[in-house]
């Protein structure tokens, strides 16, 4: 079923011509409007966020993810929101948290899907505005054996 | 993620069979836990000794084909669907019970056809391919296939919750996706075939503990 | 929809406590067929929220980019003794829910 599907694109991008214009969409940050849209406007800056993966995926179906944002959470000044990002996933905004300073430490682990090797990227939002960042380089591997049980 | 009780999505299945364990069934209106008690004493070590012949068919069951027996004979009820959600939900309750005893692997005189005719199969080229299980899971475990270390090839942990699948899963669709994998015809849902390999797999696993639910790629 | 959550029985006030939840559900991502060949709909498991006697402590917004049987941890402080409320929503429209109770002392 698959490889009939990719038949059929490669078919059309031919018959179109479609190479340069998908080149073009290739280059495009996929992450450029989810960014935008989280950060509001507010410059991102690298720190505070370290997000824990295994380096090596067996497969991309369920990679444990570890996100902890190294700061306060007091009423004055703590973590409002954290988004986890993956570039080469078809829709690149996985998750996004909210947390409150009732929340006591900014640490929430999942399980995420991820469409391939790439660096996931992690924006937390403080109280006061800011917005940091943190990556963690996943490799994915491919699975030799077929399985369509 | 596995050993992590909590995390290992499987117990998302055992939780599920725990309920239908005191659920009632069929128009007998029965429910598992009225016959057998407590699966916590009563389901003890009954992983460890399947697959077995039921006697009053003199056929070999694995573990799913006993509940579906029990449901069909005693509940009077339907039997589930392969690889339903309640049969490996049920399945691997029952297999949980049994977690870290060791597989019997006792083959009995009267299911000794059945076994040899497992250590055949499993030694037995076919498919595309031309392989046999014994060439990845005997002469080469622990090497590669592109960045895939190749197991050994034990039963174990089944019902196991597979990444791939995204779900639980039984030994058995474990073992039709190997036949798919070698290019073979697959065998249908506990055709003697798919049985009787279960059965050589269990000798040839014995000793091991249980592990259900399991956790792999 | 099954889930499992885990919430300490007992914590003293002021403890950082952790909070897990794992819920049973396919988390579909719309880009898969069917053996005929036709897309399966979408239908992951959208929001989450956690409140914590009433309160709420931790919400999440989910995609197809979470996988299947979605696994959350997170952290609240233990402030009184109440009770935990777990709700969440899928895209289908069906709604889950779970809660567990805590002890405070101190």
């Amino acid at each position: 079923m698959r490889r009939r599907r990719f038949m059929t694109l490669a078919g059309a991008l031919t018959a179109s011509q479609a190479l340069p214009a998908l080149c073009a969409v290739a280059e495009e940050d996929p992450l450029a409007e989810p960014i935008r849209a989280f950060a509001a406007g507010t410059p991102v800056r690298e720190g505070k966020v370290v997000v824990d993966t295994p380096r090596l995926a067996d497969n991309g179906f369920s990679v444990p993810l570890k996100i902890s944002v190294e700061n306060a959470m007091t009423p004055a000044d703590y973590v409002r929101a954290i988004v986890i990002l993956a570039p080469r996933n078809p829709r690149p905004v996985v998750a996004t948290y909210h947390l409150t300073p009732k929340s006591g430490k900014a640490t929430v682990s999942t399980r995420v899907r991820l469409n391939g090797t790439q660096n996931v990227l992690v924006l937390a939002r403080l109280s006061d505005g800011s917005v940091w960042s943190g990556t963690a380089e996943v490799v994915v591997t491919e699975s030799a054996c077929l399985d369509e049980s | 993620m596995q050993a992590d009780e909590f995390a290992n999505p499987g117990m998302l299945w055992v939780t599920r069979g725990e309920k239908l364990w005191r659920t009632p069934a069929g128009s007998t209106g029965a429910a598992c836990a009225q016959c057998h008690g407590e699966a916590a004493k009563g389901m003890r070590g009954v992983a460890t000794r399947y697959p077995a012949r039921d006697a009053h068919s003199a056929r070999l069951v694995n573990l799913e084909g006993r509940v579906n027996l029990c449901r069909t004979r005693h509940q009077k009820a339907e039997a589930l669907a392969h690889e339903s959600e309640d049969l490996l939900a049920l399945s691997a309750y029952v297999a949980h019970q049994s977690r870290g005893m060791p597989i019997s692997g006792e083959v009995p005189a009267e299911l000794r056809a059945s076994f040899e005719r497992g250590r055949t199969q499993y030694h037995k080229r076919i498919g595309q391919m031309n392989l046999a299980c014994t060439q990845c899971h005997q002469q080469n475990w622990g090497k590669t296939l592109l960045a895939q270390t190749i197991s050994q090839g034990h039963g174990n942990a089944y019902p196991t919750y597979r990444l791939e699948w995204q779900s639980l899963g039984s030994l058995q669709r474990r073992l039709r996706a190997c036949y798919f994998g070698v290019r073979a015809q697959m065998p249908a849902y506990d055709a003697p075939e798919l049985l009787e390999l279960e059965l050589y797999l269990a000798w040839r696993g014995r000793g091991l503990p249980i592990e259900t639910p399991g956790v792999r790629r | 929809m099954l889930a499992r959550v885990r919430v300490p029985r007992e914590a003293k006030r002021g403890e950082i406590i952790e909070i897990r939840i794992a819920i049973q559900h396919r988390m579909e991502t719309g880009f898969r067929l069917d053996n005929f060949g036709r897309p399966i709909a979408k239908n992951v498991i959208n929001a989450l929220v956690c409140r914590y006697n009433g309160t709420e402590v931790f919400r999440a917004e989910m995609g197809s980019g979470i996988a299947a049987n979605p696994y959350l941890q997170f952290h609240a402080v233990a402030e009184a003794s109440g009770e935990f409320v777990f709700e969440w929503t899928d895209d289908a429209g069906e709604r889950g829910s779970e809660r567990a109770s805590i002890t405070v002392t101190g």
